[in-house]
């Protein structure tokens, strides 16, 4: 190791420089995060319906996961059960869409065969719905798909003589739902396009051009060559989507009318936010519970995608470490 | 490229797919674009034009009407929405915490990279680990911890955890990895230079480039944020309010009845960030690929 070389040269350790500079981070992750976590924990076996909690062991998970006799536990489990639904369908509408647009256009930015003029522009086009502040991403949504007769969508399909009634793509369930799932990928297609190209073009160019000698056509070569070598860092994408599809809060919350709640559209997170954000009589236990039970699962995916995003092995680190290397060195 | 087959047919199939794949991609920029152009439209259209015509492409003129009527709004206490506060309350929040996310995260990947000490390791562990717990899954403790030491309708619980940015460090200590000479800090300590005076003077500029997109992404997810500020100003007081909160109030207000003002509203809202967007658009996009962001 030539890290910190001096302390074999002299006497002196710089050692204690080395915790003095991590020293402010871990104080405040601990403060913020840590003890937070913590407290999530307690509370999870802890009462609802007051700032003051009493001890209820076990019972806020009993009632999340199985469905209780007596009826207000019923209702709380029937709600998890659905905004857990709604999650993964939420999520699944928007991965599946989302990574096969995203591999087709990263396969075509990294074809060094295709000719496309002006490759910088559509990347930066395509990326910007990314940085859009969401809230007022859903916003606009909300205004333009408007259910009453004046909504601009709607308005222009009556003039256009296609519908007779508002439709109501903001209430109803399989409206709503597919306007999320469209506006999800709307703003993430860019990005994942992007981490995408990054692994390609870290899978070695010979292969390529050897597989074009070999006469490979671009589909033989998109299948047999880019999808396999592509598949750790495919992992590793689809599970960090997965860990953030968990946390889809913006848009279902805020894609609204008014201030109630879609119940289609409803995600844990949104589930977790409504119990405790409340200054009298918030329901910590069993938004704690449900937190607990996302933090397991998040748990289980993230060690996955660890797994896969270790310094020595998997490619997409690889990829990355390299890209690093020569764009930002370089700078 | 060396165009290895080289014969005609081969080179006119790749024409063709050119074309296909250029057509492609110009639709997907129009979809990637339009609901922003039909927004900027819509801000300057007054109301009769939106709700008898629905969405047009053509701008009209009446952009200063609609901002006119949003600042009555304001004045007459109709919205919680004022521009101008929520500019300043979001750049507040959004510049400290960018400055306490670079300077401490380069703080700690330095202190990890430059430095040898016995627990290094295991922080830098540590550091990865936690890059993937969820916001949403700390918030309830988070929240409850806050209110009792009565710092909910403050900005504190807002910018002080900047300083602890895990994907940040990660990024951060993967670019000194790559590119920084620890040479030079062996040299500035013969020179007799401070290890506090090292970082500040030697190390931070030379990892700017890595500093600038860190910078970029932290400013544009804080200004963006929605989620953090609604948990913690709980009582929603006008004057603390950022901008993606006030958006918010300009929908859930059914006294309102000027579209061209709502819509203006919003077109406000995202100017910032789509300033910032046009002047970075390189260095973020550049950023993304180099693993910038975490989702």
């Amino acid at each position: 190791m030539a890290t910190g070389s001096g302390v074999k040269h002299r006497s002196i350790s710089y050692a204690k420089y080395g915790y003095l500079f991590i020293l402010p981070f871990f104080l405040v992750y601990i403060f913020f995060q840590i003890y937070p976590l913590f407290n999530t924990f307690y509370l999870s076996t802890q009462s609802n319906g007051s700032v003051t909690t009493e001890s209820v062991g076990l019972n806020n998970f009993k009632w999340l996961l199985a469905s209780g006799q007596s009826r207000p536990y019923a209702a709380v489990h029937d709600n998890f059960v659905r905004v857990m639904g709604n999650t993964l369908i939420l999520w699944f509408g928007n991965f599946i869409p989302q990574i096969i647009l995203s591999l087709l256009l990263a396969a075509w930015f990294t074809d060094a065969y295709l000719k496309i003029k002006g490759k910088g522009f559509y990347k930066i086009v395509m990326y910007m719905p990314n940085i859009i502040t969401a809230a007022s991403v859903a916003a606009l949504f909300v205004m333009l798909f408007s259910e009453n007769q004046f909504g601009a969508v709607n308005k222009m399909l009556a003039n256009m003589g296609l519908i007779d009634a508002p439709v109501r793509f903001v209430t109803d369930q399989t409206n709503s739902r597919i306007m999320i799932m469209f506006i999800q990928t709307w703003m993430w297609f860019g990005n994942t396009t992007i981490m995408l190209m990054s692994g390609i073009m870290g899978i070695n160019p010979s292969l390529f051009e050897a597989a074009n000698i070999d006469g490979a056509s671009p589909g033989q070569q998109f299948f047999l060559i880019t999808i396999p070598l592509l598949r750790p860092i495919m992992l590793y994408t689809m599970i960090t989507s997965m860990i953030g599809g968990l946390q889809m809060f913006d848009m279902p919350y805020l894609y609204n009318v008014g201030t109630s709640q879609n119940k289609y559209t409803e995600t844990i997170a949104v589930f977790i936010y409504n119990h405790f954000h409340n200054a009298i009589s918030p329901n910590y236990g069993y938004s704690a519970a449900a937190s607990v039970i996302l933090f397991v699962i998040t748990a289980v995916l993230g060690s996955i995608a660890f797994a896969f995003n270790k310094d020595d092995d998997g490619r997409g680190t690889k990829a990355k470490k390299s890209a690093l290397k020569t764009k930002l060195g370089g700078a | 490229m060396p165009d290895i087959a080289g014969t005609k047919s081969n080179s006119q199939s790749i024409k063709i797919r050119t074309g296909l794949v250029t057509a492609v991609m110009v639709i997907l920029s129009i979809i990637a674009l339009l609901p922003i152009y039909v927004l900027i439209v819509n801000a300057t259209r007054n109301h009769v034009d939106i709700t008898s015509n629905g969405v047009s492409f053509i701008p009209n003129l009446h952009l200063f009407e609609n901002i006119k009527t949003l600042n009555q709004w304001t004045e007459e206490g109709k919205v919680a929405y004022d521009a101008w506060t929520g500019y300043a309350n979001s750049a507040i929040i959004a510049f400290s915490t960018t400055i306490l996310t670079v300077v401490f995260s380069g703080m700690t990947a330095y202190g990890v990279v430059v430095y040898d000490f016995k627990f290094k390791n295991a922080a830098y562990t540590f550091i990865l680990a936690v890059m993937m717990i969820p916001v949403q899954v700390t918030s309830v403790g988070f929240y409850q911890f806050m209110s009792k030491l009565g710092l909910t309708d403050n900005y504190l619980p807002l910018i002080l955890p900047a300083i602890a940015a895990p994907s940040v460090v990660f990024f951060m200590r993967q670019y000194m990895k790559s590119s920084f000479p620890l040479e030079i800090v062996e040299a500035a300590r013969i020179d007799g230079c401070g290890e506090y005076r090292t970082f500040f003077t030697i190390g931070i500029p030379m990892m700017k480039p890595a500093f600038a997109v860190q910078a970029i992404f932290a400013f544009v997810a804080n200004w963006n944020n929605f989620y953090m500020p609604s948990m913690i100003l709980i009582s929603r007081k006008q004057n603390q309010l950022t901008l993606p909160m006030m958006v918010n109030t300009i929908l859930s207000n059914d006294k309102l009845a000027d579209y061209g003002a709502q819509y203006a509203a919003i077109m406000l809202s995202i100017i910032p960030v789509v300033v910032v967007y046009f002047i970075f658009s390189r260095s973020i996009v550049e950023g993304v690929a180099l693993g910038g962001v975490k989702e």
